[in-house]
C-alpha cells in the first residue's frame, strides 16, 4: 500500500489509516486547542474546540474524531475555525457560572485559558437561571455542576480509563448532568474515589476537597515521586506549597501507571502533617516514655547493643526492617546488622 | 513479576488467581479492565466473587486453600487431551515426567471434590487456556499466604511453564507485591539468607566480596526469619530486638501471642513516624522522616526502581532512616561514608548488587529503570527468561501435592477465616487512617458473610456479630454478601479491635515462614 498522506496547514504530512487529524497535528507539532479530547479514549466530538476547515467539506470538521484521509487539505488556523472556536467558548461559558475569582482551577482551567486566547470577556447568551447545587457531601471530591461544560471526560475517565463505570450524562438539554445511577451523591453511589475525573475535568467542576483554598496552581512547586501504598509504584506529582503538600496528581505519561491514580494514592497524603507525628527520640523510663536528645538515645541504643552482643553474642540481636521506606533505608539497616552487630538475622514483612 | 504493567493493557488472556486486584492493586486492574474492554480474556480464581468477576470471562469460586488441586486439575486435562505446548517443554523445561506423575492424580472429578469448582467447568477454562496464548498469570497473596504458599507459587509456574506461556510478552507469573517497596527490601537483602542483590550468605565467594565491601568479618550462618524471631523473644534467645517503620503488634498472626513475645524482649528499638501498638513495647523509639521528607527510591512489582523524593521537611527532629542506622553504626565503631540516598545507591547498592549496576540516580530522574540493568547504557529488562530462556537454564517443573490449611473447619469451629486489605484502609491505617477523609469513607471493619449462612444464624445485614478462634476473638458489625461464599467469613486487618489478627493461626509455610492469613477455623455468632 502507498504511504498515506495528506496536507496540513499546506505542509504535505504522513499518516497511518486510522489516525485522526487530531493525532496527525499533534504529531506534526501542530496545535489545535481542544477540550472534551481524552487521548486514548473514544472521540465525542462534543466541545467543537477542535474543529478545523477540510477542503471540500460541506462544515468545519471535528479534528477529534475526524479520520485522516488520503489526500485531504486541512487548515487549523484559518479565520472561520477562529470564529467558530470563539463562538464554542461563548457557548461554553454562557452554559454556567464561570467566575474565576474564587475557583480552585483558576489558573488550571482550560476553559480559562481558551477564553483569553480567543479573547473572549463576556457573552451575548444568557446564564441558565436555575442550576444544580454544589455537591459537597463527600469528603474528597466537590462537583459543582455550575461550572461543568458537560464535555464529558469524566465519563470516559470513569468508564474507558478506570472502568468503575460510576458516573455517566444524565437528563436532558439543558437539564444535562454528569449522573451516578440514580442522580445519587458520589459517596452513596458505585464511586471508589479514584479521582479520575477530577485529574481530566478541564474546569473548576470537579475539584479536590482537601485542597482548597491551600494554594493557586501557581504558587505551588511540583515534585514527582512514587506512591507509598501499593507494589504498583504509581508517578506522582506532589503539588507543594510552604513545606505542605497540598494536592497530588498522576504524572501523565509515565510508566507504570500512564496518569491514572486510586483513592489512596491521590488522598492518601496528608498523614505526614498529623500533629500525632514523632518529632523526638522517646527513652522508656519506669515504664513512661520521656522525649531525649538523639545523642542519648543513639548511646544508649548502640551501647545496649554492644552489650548484648558481648554477653550473648551477636546472634541474640535481631531487627525487622521496613517494606514501606526506602531501599536506601533497608540496606543501610542490613549493613548495620551484618557488618556492626555481626548477625544474618534480619528479614521483613517480605512475604505479606 | 516477570512481566510488566506496560503489558496488562495489551494482553489478550489472563488468569488471575488470589488477587483481588481491584481494591489491592486498583490502578493494575484498571489495565486488565481495558483489555477485556478490549477483547482480551479473563479466568478468575477466588473464592469470593470479587469486583473483577464482573469482566471475567469464567470465575471459578474455589474453596479456600485448594489452588493447587484445582491447577492439578486444569494440568491433568492439559496434559490428558495433550493440549500443553509440547515443544516448550521439551526445549525449555525439566521434569515434566514428574510433573505428569503427580498430575495424573487429580483428574478433574477429584480436583472438583476437593476445589468444589464443577469438572466440567475445570475441563472448559484447560481447553481455553490452551486456546489463548500467551496468557498472563498474576497472583497476590491469596496463593503465598498459606501453609501451602510455596506449591501454590510452584504450581502456577507449572501451570504457565507447561502452557509454554513464560518468556513472552503478556506472558509470564506476575505477583502483585502488596507493599510499595517490599521487591526492593528483598532486593537490599532485608532476608536473612541473602546479601543485597540475592548474593547468598553461606556463599564463601560472596560472603569474601561483601566483608571486603564492607570491612568487617561477616557470619556464614543463615540468620532468623520473623517467627522465629518471635520465638526467640519467648524462649529469651533473642534479646534485642529492632523494629523499623513495621506494625508487628497489629500484622503477625494471633496478636496476643505476639505482644506476649515482645513483652519479653530485653531490650526492644523502634524507627517510626506514629506511635503505634508495636511502639508501646519499646525501650527507645526514633522519630522517622517520613516519604515526601527524604531522598532515595522504591523498587515496584514489576522491577522498576523509581525515584521518591523529597518534598516537604520532616517535623521535629524527625530523621531519614538511613541516618539513624549510619548513626548507631558509628557509635558500635564503623564510620561509614555515604551521606545520602543517592551516595547509598550511587555508591554501595549499584556497585554491590549485580542486577543494579545499570542503575544510578542521574538515569532514574523521569521513569525508572527494571532490574537487571547489567550496564550504564542498558535500558532495563520489561520481562524474564526471554522466549523460555530461563535464567537457571531450563524451567524445573517441580510436582506438588495439594495440602489442606493446618486448621480446617469443625464442629465447634464451622466456618472458614480468610482476610485480606480493603480499598480505603491500608494495613494497620498508620498513614489512611490519618489522610483526611479516608477514614469517612470506611469507618470500621466489617465480617463479611454469605447469604446463606446469614439465613441459617438469623443474621442480618448490619447486625453486630463475634467472631472466634482457638487465638481469640472479636465484635464486629456483619456484612451480607453475595461476595462470599457458603461456609466463609471473610474481613481485613486495618482496624485495631476487629483486627483479623487477634483470630488467625501463626502457622507458617516450611520454606518461606509465610503465615496462613488465608485460612482458618472461625465460630460465626450473634454478638
Amino acid at each position: 500500500m502507498a504511504e498515506s498522506k495528506l496536507k496540513l496547514n499546506g505542509v504535505e504530512v504522513e499518516f497511518s489509516p486510522g489516525e485522526t487529524i487530531l493525532q496527525v497535528a499533534e504529531r506534526n507539532g501542530v496545535d489545535i486547542p481542544t477540550l472534551c479530547y481524552l487521548k486514548d479514549c473514544t472521540p465525542t466530538g462534543a466541545c467543537r474546540m477542535c474543529v478545523v476547515e477540510v477542503k471540500g467539506a460541506r462544515t468545519l470538521v471535528a479534528s477529534c474524531a475526524m479520520p485522516a484521509g488520503e489526500g485531504m487539505e486541512v487548515q487549523t488556523d484559518t479565520d472561520k475555525v477562529r470564529v467558530a472556536r470563539r463562538l464554542a467558548v461563548e457557548l461554553l461559558l454562557s452554559s454556567g457560572v464561570h467566575n474565576c475569582l474564587v475557583c480552585e482551577a483558576n489558573g488550571e482551567c482550560k476553559l480559562q485559558a481558551l477564553a483569553y486566547e480567543y479573547g473572549v470577556d463576556a457573552t451575548r447568551f444568557p446564564s441558565p437561571t436555575e442550576i444544580y447545587p454544589i455537591e459537597d457531601d463527600n469528603p474528597l471530591i466537590t462537583r459543582d455542576f455550575s461550572k461543568c461544560i458537560l464535555c464529558g471526560r469524566c465519563v470516559q475517565a470513569c468508564n474507558e480509563v478506570q472502568v468503575n463505570r460510576a458516573i455517566g450524562f444524565g437528563y436532558r438539554g439543558a437539564e444535562a448532568k454528569i449522573v451516578t445511577t440514580g442522580d445519587r451523591p458520589y459517596d452513596q453511589s458505585d464511586c471508589v474515589f479514584c479521582g479520575q475525573c477530577v485529574q481530566v475535568c478541564p474546569t473548576g467542576a470537579l475539584t479536590e476537597k482537601k485542597a482548597k483554598g491551600l494554594g493557586r496552581s501557581w504558587e505551588t512547586q511540583k515534585v514527582r515521586t512514587t506512591c507509598p501504598y501499593c507494589g504498583v509504584g504509581c508517578q506522582l506529582w506532589l503539588h507543594v506549597k510552604d513545606n505542605r503538600i497540598v494536592k497530588v496528581t498522576a504524572v501523565e505519561e509515565a510508566q507504570p501507571n500512564r496518569g491514572r491514580l486510586c483513592v489512596k494514592g491521590r488522598f492518601g497524603y496528608d498523614f505526614v502533617n498529623s500533629p500525632e507525628r514523632l518529632t523526638k527520640p522517646l527513652i522508656k523510663e519506669d515504664g513512661e516514655f520521656r522525649e531525649a536528645s538523639w545523642d542519648e538515645a543513639l548511646d544508649l541504643v548502640a551501647n545496649k547493643f554492644l552489650e548484648i552482643k558481648e554477653k550473648h553474642g551477636p546472634d541474640a540481636i535481631a531487627g525487622v526492617s521496613c517494606a514501606r521506606s526506602t531501599n536506601e533505608d533497608s540496606y543501610q539497616m542490613q549493613k548495620l546488622f551484618r557488618a556492626v552487630i555481626g548477625t544474618n538475622n534480619i528479614d521483613h514483612c517480605a512475604r505479606t | 513479576m516477570t512481566n510488566s504493567f506496560a503489558d496488562f493493557d495489551k494482553a489478550e488472556m489472563f488468569f488471575i488467581i488470589g488477587s483481588n486486584m481491584t481494591e489491592a492493586h486498583p490502578v493494575a486492574s484498571t489495565f486488565v479492565k481495558n483489555a477485556v474492554l478490549n477483547g482480551a480474556k479473563l479466568v478468575l480464581v477466588d473464592p469470593r466473587r470479587t469486583a473483577l468477576a464482573d469482566f471475567a470471562t469464567t470465575h471459578l469460586p474455589l474453596k479456600v486453600g485448594t489452588d493447587i488441586a484445582l491447577l492439578n486439575g486444569l494440568m491433568h486435562v492439559l496434559i490428558t487431551e495433550e493440549l500443553y505446548d509440547k515443544k516448550y517443554v521439551e526445549s525449555c523445561t525439566v521434569g515434566f515426567e514428574e510433573l505428569k506423575a503427580k498430575v495424573m492424580e487429580y483428574p478433574p472429578e477429584r480436583a472438583a471434590e476437593i476445589s468444589g469448582v464443577p469438572a466440567e467447568q475445570i475441563v472448559e477454562v484447560a481447553r481455553l487456556m490452551a486456546a489463548n496464548k500467551p496468557a498472563m498469570l498474576m497472583y497476590t497473596l491469596g496463593i503465598t499466604e498459606h501453609t501451602c504458599g510455596v506449591n501454590n507459587v510452584l504450581s502456577c509456574a507449572n501451570f504457565q511453564m507447561l502452557l509454554g506461556n513464560v518468556g513472552f510478552e503478556c506472558g509470564g507469573v506476575n505477583p502483585l507485591r502488596g507493599q510499595n517497596n517490599v521487591q526492593g527490601a528483598c532486593d537490599m537483602g532485608a532476608l536473612p539468607n541473602v546479601y543485597p542483590g540475592y548474593q547468598k550468605v553461606v556463599d564463601d565467594a560472596a560472603r569474601e566480596k561483601f566483608e571486603k565491601a564492607w570491612g568487617a568479618e561477616l557470619s556464614p550462618a543463615n540468620g532468623l526469619m520473623i517467627p522465629a524471631m518471635f520465638e526467640g523473644l519467648a524462649d529469651g534467645s533473642v534479646k534485642g530486638f529492632y523494629i523499623f517503620g513495621e506494625n508487628v503488634a497489629n500484622t503477625e498472626p494471633d496478636i496476643a501471642h505476639v505482644e506476649h513475645c515482645l513483652e519479653e524482649a530485653e531490650f526492644v528499638v523502634c524507627n517510626d513516624i506514629f506511635p503505634t501498638e508495636t511502639t508501646r513495647f519499646a525501650d527507645v523509639v526514633f522519630p522517622a522522616a517520613a516519604w515526601s521528607e527524604d531522598d532515595g527510591t522504591y523498587t515496584n512489582s514489576e522491577r522498576r526502581v523509581n525515584r521518591v523524593r523529597k518534598a516537604v521537611e520532616a517535623p521535629g527532629e524527625a530523621k531519614p532512616n538511613w541516618w539513624v542506622f549510619k548513626e548507631i553504626a558509628k557509635r558500635m565503631g564503623q564510620d561509614w561514608e555515604a551521606d545520602s540516598g543517592q551516595e547509598i545507591w550511587d555508591n554501595e547498592v549499584s556497585m554491590l548488587a549485580p542486577q543494579m549496576t545499570g542503575i544510578k540516580f542521574e538515569r532514574i530522574e523521569n521513569d525508572g529503570l527494571q532490574w537487571p540493568v547489567p550496564d550504564l547504557e542498558h535500558l532495563g529488562t520489561p520481562f524474564l527468561h526471554k522466549d523460555g530462556c530461563f535464567t537457571c537454564g531450563l524451567g524445573n517443573f517441580k510436582a506438588v501435592e495439594w495440602t489442606p490449611p493446618a486448621e480446617v473447619p469443625d464442629e465447634e469451629y464451622p466456618l472458614v477465616l480468610s482476610t485480606g486489605r480493603r480499598l480505603y484502609h491500608y494495613h494497620t491505617r498508620t498513614q489512611t487512617g490519618r489522610s483526611g477523609g479516608l477514614n469517612d469513607l470506611m469507618g470500621e471493619e466489617t465480617a463479611d458473610i454469605s447469604l446463606a449462612d446469614a439465613a441459617k444464624l438469623e443474621i442480618a445485614n448490619g447486625e453486630r456479630v463475634k467472631l472466634s478462634t482457638r487465638r481469640g476473638s472479636v465484635e464486629l458489625t456483619a456484612r451480607v454478601t453475595p461476595e462470599v461464599q457458603e461456609g466463609m467469613v471473610w474481613m481485613a486487618f486495618h482496624f485495631r479491635e476487629a483486627c483479623a489478627n487477634w483470630l488467625t493461626n501463626p502457622v507458617y509455610d516450611p520454606v518461606s515462614q509465610t503465615a496462613e492469613y488465608k485460612a482458618c477455623a472461625v465460630k460465626l455468632e450473634k454478638a
